[in-house]
């Protein structure tokens, strides 16, 4: 058996992996922060007495976690042109990671609302303020902090889900990596560099919302 | 041309979602076997072992799913042995299961007070008994919503296995809608039917969650 890699075929395509690598993060930076947003809204409407704004709520955020990402991007590029929407590649794989990771930091900010003590309602409630001035002065600043990590976490599962977004040929990192294996026929070099590329980038984001995100929103909680 | 009714639309999808069903089962099963292993060799106390899972868990969950089925459909061609997209499918999924539930594992364990392994400790309990009589037990309790709730992950996971041109629930919605010219009602079709197979585990998994953490 001889096996020979060629990895120097790959990394002579650098500049289409280098785009690539942009464009996968600046898919993973704006959904990112949209679907964050976004959850935090579903999650209001999840923590409302109200029962049709919380079954909306529950019913997106349900659909959402017990169906595939790919199949989402399909629906929304595919199938949602007959409904007179169509959207450029790019857009909907940005639409499908957005509202993907809605979902899950919705679920997983709920579950940090629901370990706030009760006492904090209560303070808030007897300094008059409103409740969606609670909302994001009191509940969801600490929602966050005791959350954040699992937030982390789905975020990063979400960039490398994007990885599937080549195939409505959105021009991110494994669409680069496909592309030079059409070229040079180096299947296994060019997925085992961009491999690489995923390991570091999530290492990078992982320790860019760890370190420096983190100390952003954090710096004037306590505890 | 042949008019596809909806009832054609699904009923081809159905006939396709038992492979879905299948390679979940199968990648689920063979996760649990090997990660099984992995958690025993990482409970081992030796050092090597320990750092060998650490690197596979981080490994498997540093990088796309995608890119792994990429690479073991491309890397077992290149060391001569013939694939199919069901078998790297299936070697991919099962790589990837055992890592997540692994750590799931290895997670409950550590949330058993050390006291526990003390006291099995004193009782001059071996590591197996430890695990069997004492540990086990405990832990199986706390495991059992986790690894339930990754079954939906893992059914989830198997949607990518079309990618390399494996036919199950998804590719074969992709061949209907360019059959059809139908992507709304067959993507509307598959995402329901994804939805019909994951929600009962999901909502098992969240009743498991719920009336162990009103026990405590």
């Amino acid at each position: 058996m001889n096996v020979q890699l060629d990895l120097g075929a790959v990394f002579s395509e650098w500049p289409l992996l280098l785009k690539g690598i942009f464009l996968t993060t600046f898919m993973i930076v704006v959904s990112g922060a949209l679907g964050v947003l976004l959850g935090c809204v579903l999650a209001w409407m999840s923590s409302q007495n109200r029962g049709a704004q919380r079954a909306i709520a529950s019913l997106y955020i349900e659909v959402l976690r017990n169906t595939p990402f790919i199949v989402q991007l399909f629906f929304i590029f595919f199938g949602l042109p007959s409904l007179g929407i169509k959207l450029s590649p790019l857009a909907a794989s940005m639409l499908a990671m957005t509202i993907n990771l809605s979902a899950y930091s919705a679920e997983i900010l709920r579950a940090g609302i629901e370990s706030i003590p009760k006492g904090q309602l209560q303070a808030a409630k007897s300094l008059a303020l409103k409740p969606l001035q609670t909302y994001t002065n009191i509940v969801l600043p600490q929602a966050f902090k005791n959350t954040w990590p699992a937030l982390v976490s789905q975020i990063v599962i979400v960039m490398l889900g994007s990885s599937v977004c080549a195939q409505i040929s959105t021009e991110e990192l494994s669409y680069a990596a496909n592309l030079i294996q059409s070229r040079n026929f180096r299947a296994f070099e060019a997925f085992f560099v961009a491999t690489v590329a995923y390991l570091v980038l999530s290492l990078i984001v992982r320790s860019f919302l760890d370190r420096v995100i983190a100390k952003l929103i954090f710096k004037d909680t306590h505890g | 041309m042949v008019e596809f009714s909806l009832w054609d639309i699904l009923r081809n999808l159905l006939l396709a979602a038992r492979w879905t069903v299948l390679l979940s089962l199968i990648a689920f099963a063979g996760g649990a076997l090997v990660g099984s292993l992995l958690l025993l060799a990482r409970l081992s106390r030796k050092r090597p072992l320990e750092w060998f899972c650490a690197i596979y868990v981080k490994l498997f969950q540093g990088t796309p799913l995608l890119m792994q089925l990429f690479l073991i459909y491309f890397g077992m061609a290149l060391i001569g042995v013939e694939t199919t997209p069901w078998s790297a499918a299936v070697i991919a999924l099962t790589l990837y299961s055992s890592a997540f539930l692994s750590e799931i594992w290895r997670g409950c364990i550590k949330s058993i007070p050390k006291g526990q392994w003390q006291a099995a400790d004193s009782l001059a309990l071996g590591f197996f008994d430890q695990l069997r009589y004492v540990i086990g037990p405990q832990a199986i309790k706390i495991s059992i919503a986790p690894t339930v709730g990754f079954m939906v992950q893992a059914i989830k996971a198997t949607a990518l296995a079309s990618v390399i041109g494996f036919v199950e629930l998804t590719k074969a919605g992709t061949m209907i809608s360019n059959a059809t010219f139908k992507p709304f009602v067959v993507f509307t079709c598959v995402g329901a039917l994804y939805f019909s197979l994951c929600y009962p585990i999901s909502w098992y998994s969240k009743r498991v969650e719920l009336k162990y953490s009103l026990k405590h």
